[in-house]
């Protein structure tokens, strides 16, 4: 049984129909990539999912439950985690506090050990303990923003776009990370414009195309489609 | 022209007429010849007087400073000073001539050629940067038709009434008889008074200027806190009269005028004591920062139980007066401690924070009061229904934060305004009238007992006031490092991203608005005790407004901040009653240059600074 499984999910801004009746499935243990130009719905399919928004049709079941309509701070509990589009870390808390704050729900003696794999994940995080977030590079937040999600033990982390605005060789890490996470047993939704290198590195993705999803195959065979090729590889 | 063009002269000229403006502005106000009665020295110089002094002083001390930025020498520097002297004099000189019978003509020569002057200047402004003839000739017309307009009817006005305080009703005699040091009737020689007094202060701010680091430093305090404590001369005197006899108080002052041998002591000792500091202070701070964390620490410790024993001992130094101030300074501390929980860190902008302080002050008046309107006459004491005010105004505070949960920013905002204005609206009703006595308010509300004394004068009221502010402030600090503080902190930087940590935010925010009422009550208990009689007018706007803007001051999310800030903005006012009308004005005036100097609060909390370093957007943009 899938462990996320969204069916044909509709959500509204307003009166703007942003998600079209989405559908997809996110298997333990799988990297998903989900792909789609910008205003496709991506950020949209994700707020939906951690909570942040509530779908006007359509489940969202998770380990076998309907969390459509469950709150997003509960949700976390239950093992989702995200990292938000842009980063959004804690600009005036340090960055410990910031990893603290990751760790919310918990209340386990364990943290302390945690706090300590996250700086052996991102050594650069660890100098800068007592940094506020706010003053670190945007590649340093963006290691912070993934940190912080992992504090609070996911089994299912949802990435909005880790790569964005980071300089190639950083690039690289992220998706490398993001590998490491995935192969100690958590389960990846990973949103990317980069669509190259979020396929090199899932297992299956979907392609979202206003508000809904256009194609969908195993990461192999997307990096072969020639549409895909097209629009989202810039392979002519 | 071309000396009038360079970067310096345009310098020291807007600077000097900046100050001869002041001194024009404060007497038209009649602050200058109000504060002539007040005397800073007795029987030597009157706080008006000093006024005149103090702004070409002041602002060639500046100019110098410009000047020497620009890399001028000594002497032009001098020369500087003499002319913002003179700058400074000018309008005051201009406006005595017009106002003096003989010279009344110029006034009137002045506004008839006004127009003429002005439409021609612009006009040929014009012409230079390159217009037609014809319209520069249009220009000239509507200029001078326009400023003739105005110039020609207030001549018309003097013309009728006779003289100029028909416009200006405070340049009168007694204007007069201060700017021109007395000389009313030679009036020539008045105006060279007030000119030679300009210049010698002028000058003698770019020579101090001049001096080096040591003794200048030494002269501004030296100068400072004699001007100061002259000032302040009540206040001064009444902490003094706590602690020395009355014939030695006799020496110093007469009624609340420094004498001239204490303000030449005074002069001598405060100039000696900054001497010392400028030539061993930052040797001092030096030796003390190279200290081990041991010795360091013992330092620290010592300083702080120095602290409280100061604090202990503060009503007995003061006295009742200023005892009293210093009750009301511990109650805005209250609030201010317990509002930064929701503004400085949830970021909750609540602008009803009067609701609180009438939750509690009422709660105690019903409960204790042994008037016709108290519930029980008396059984009750203080101390049991402390607790229960604080219990109220959580719950009041509790109930008004229901509805505005999903409200965010300025939304907020608006609501919880709106809420303190229902508040005032209920305690002045009919409807509640059988209970809280309407606009009648509720009497005899006894004094606290403690072990047997009735603590009924301030001095004994702040010790309860000053516990309370302990505990208050021990809490805050505890909040600010733990986890429900973060959690208030990081619904401040972005509600969805607090969210999405796990943090349940509706509750939070209750929790945040539960809590900052709390001390809200206490507040108004304590000042209901204080007072012995609850008004509903006593609970407007204006206290939420007080509270807000001392955090503001003090620096957003900052303990001692708040305490500074309290000290200043509820203290101020009542330091400043010496100066009677113009308090406000004063007041005024201190805030908005307060804010300019330091906008992010006189003792920012440390993340403000880094902000305020790295230019990002100041503090009450995270509150919003
Ligand atoms: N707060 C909002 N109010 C109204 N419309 C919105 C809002 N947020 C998003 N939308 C609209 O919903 C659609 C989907 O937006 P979404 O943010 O999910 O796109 P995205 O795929 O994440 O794009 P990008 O790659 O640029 O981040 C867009 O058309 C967008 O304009
Ligand atoms: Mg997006």
């Amino acid at each position: 049984m899938a462990l996320l499984e969204v069916k044909d999910i509709h959500t509204y801004y307003g009166n703007i129909h942003a998600l079209k009746g989405v559908s997809f499935e996110v298997d333990s243990g799988e990297i998903i990539a989900l792909i789609g130009s910008n205003g496709a719905g991506k950020t949209t399919t994700l707020r939906t999912i951690s909570g942040l928004m509530a779908p006007r049709e359509g489940s969202v079941t998770y380990d076998g439950e309907e969390i459509s309509r469950m709150r997003a701070d509960l949700l976390v509990s239950k093992g989702i985690s995200m990292v938000p589009e842009g980063r959004g870390v804690f600009a005036k808390l340090t960055v410990e506090e910031n990893l603290d704050m990751g760790a919310y729900i918990r209340r386990d003696g364990a943290i302390k050990d945690d706090l300590k794999s996250a700086y052996s994940l991102f050594p650069r995080l660890e100098e800068r303990r007592k940094q506020f977030a706010g003053t670190l590079s945007g590649g340093e937040q963006q290691m912070l923003a993934i940190a912080r999600a992992l504090m609070s033990k996911p089994r299912l982390l949802l990435l909005d776009e880790p790569s964005m605005g980071l300089a190639p060789v950083l690039v690289d890490g992220v998706f490398e990370t993001v590998q490491r996470i995935a192969s100690e047993g958590v389960t990846i939704l990973l949103v990317e414009q980069n669509a190259h290198m979020a396929l090199q590195i899932a297992d299956r993705g979907y392609v979202l195309q206003s508000g809904e999803v256009a194609i969908s195959d195993t990461a192999a065979n997307l990096q072969q489609n020639e549409t895909v090729q097209k629009t989202y590889l810039g392979i002519d | 022209m071309d000396v009038l063009r360079s970067r310096t002269s345009r310098d020291v000229l807007s600077l000097g007429l900046l100050s001869g403006a002041f001194i024009l502005f404060t007497g038209a106000v009649g602050m200058v010849a109000a504060f002539h009665e007040r005397e800073v020295v007795d029987r030597f110089i009157s706080l008006g007087q000093l006024m005149l002094l103090t702004a070409p002083f002041v602002t060639a001390y500046f100019a110098a400073g410009r000047l020497r930025e620009q890399g001028e020498s000594a002497p032009r520097m001098l020369v500087a000073g003499v002319a913002v002297g003179l700058l400074t004099a000018l309008p005051s000189v201009i406006l005595l001539l017009f106002n003096s019978d003989e010279y009344r003509f110029l006034l009137f020569m002045t506004l008839r050629l006004a127009p003429l002057v002005a439409a021609s200047v612009i006009a040929w402004g014009r012409l230079r940067a390159g217009a037609e003839m014809q319209t520069a000739i249009g220009i000239w017309l509507l200029v001078a038709v326009l400023v003739g307009i105005v110039t020609y009817s207030f001549a018309l006005i003097f013309e009728v009434k006779g003289d100029l305080r028909s416009v200006f009703v405070n340049i009168d005699r007694d204007w007069v008889e201060v700017v021109t040091f007395d000389n009313r009737k030679d009036l020539m020689r008045g105006i060279g008074a007030l000119g030679l007094v300009s210049i010698v202060s002028g000058l003698g701010g770019s020579i101090l200027y001049l001096l080096p680091t040591v003794p200048r430093r030494a002269l501004i305090y030296g100068l400072g806190v004699t001007a100061l404590i002259g000032a302040f001369g009540e206040t001064a005197r009444l902490i003094l009269q706590e602690n020395v006899d009355r014939d030695t108080l006799r020496e110093i002052f007469r009624r609340d005028t420094l004498r001239q041998n204490a303000a030449l002591a005074l002069f001598v000792i405060s100039t000696a004591a900054g001497f010392f500091w400028a030539l061993f202070g930052s040797q001092a701070r030096e030796r003390f920062s190279n200290l081990d964390y041991g010795p360091r620490r013992a330092v620290n410790t010592v300083g702080f139980v120095l602290f409280v024993l100061l604090m202990l001992m503060l009503p007995w130094l003061i006295g009742r007066t200023l005892s009293d101030v210093a009750v009301t300074i511990g109650i805005f501390v209250l609030m201010g401690l317990g509002l930064n929980i929701a503004i400085g860190l949830a970021g909750l902008l609540d602008l009803g924070y009067v609701t609180n302080y009438a939750v509690g002050a009422y709660i105690l008046a019903v409960l204790t009061s042994i008037g016709p309107l108290g519930l029980f006459k008396g059984t009750f004491t203080f101390w049991t229904v402390i607790p229960i005010a604080l219990l109220a105004a959580m719950f009041a505070g509790f109930i008004f934060a229901v509805p505005v949960l999903r409200m965010r920013g300025d939304y907020l905002a608006i609501a919880t305004l709106g809420f303190g204005e229902i508040i005032g609206k209920l305690a002045i009703s009919d409807w509640l009238k059988p209970l809280i006595g309407g606009a009648q308010g509720v009497q005899a509300i006894p004094k606290p007992i403690f072990l047997g004394t009735e603590l009924k004068n301030p001095e004994q009221l702040y010790y309860i006031v000053l516990a309370a502010s302990l505990v208050t402030l021990f809490v805050s600090i505890r909040l600010n490092n733990s986890r429900t503080g973060r959690q208030w902190m990081a619904i401040r930087e972005d509600e969805d991203v607090a969210t999405a940590m796990g943090i349940d935010t509706a509750r939070a925010k209750l929790l945040a608005f539960t809590l900052s009422a709390a001390t809200g009550g206490v507040a108004g208990a304590i000042f209901a005790a204080k007072v012995g009689t609850v008004f509903p007018n006593s609970f407007t706007v204006f206290i939420s407004i007080n509270v807000l803007s001392l955090i503001i001051v003090g620096g957003i999310a900052s303990n001692p901040g708040i305490v500074v800030g309290a000290i200043v903005l509820i203290g101020m006012p009542e330091l400043l009653r010496e100066f009677s009308e113009f308090r406000f004005l004063l007041y005024g005036a201190l805030l908005i240059l307060m804010m300019i100097k330091r906008p992010q609060g006189l003792i920012p909390s440390k993340i403000v600074t880094h902000e305020a370093q790295s230019g990002v957007k100041p503090a009450l943009a995270a509150a919003e």
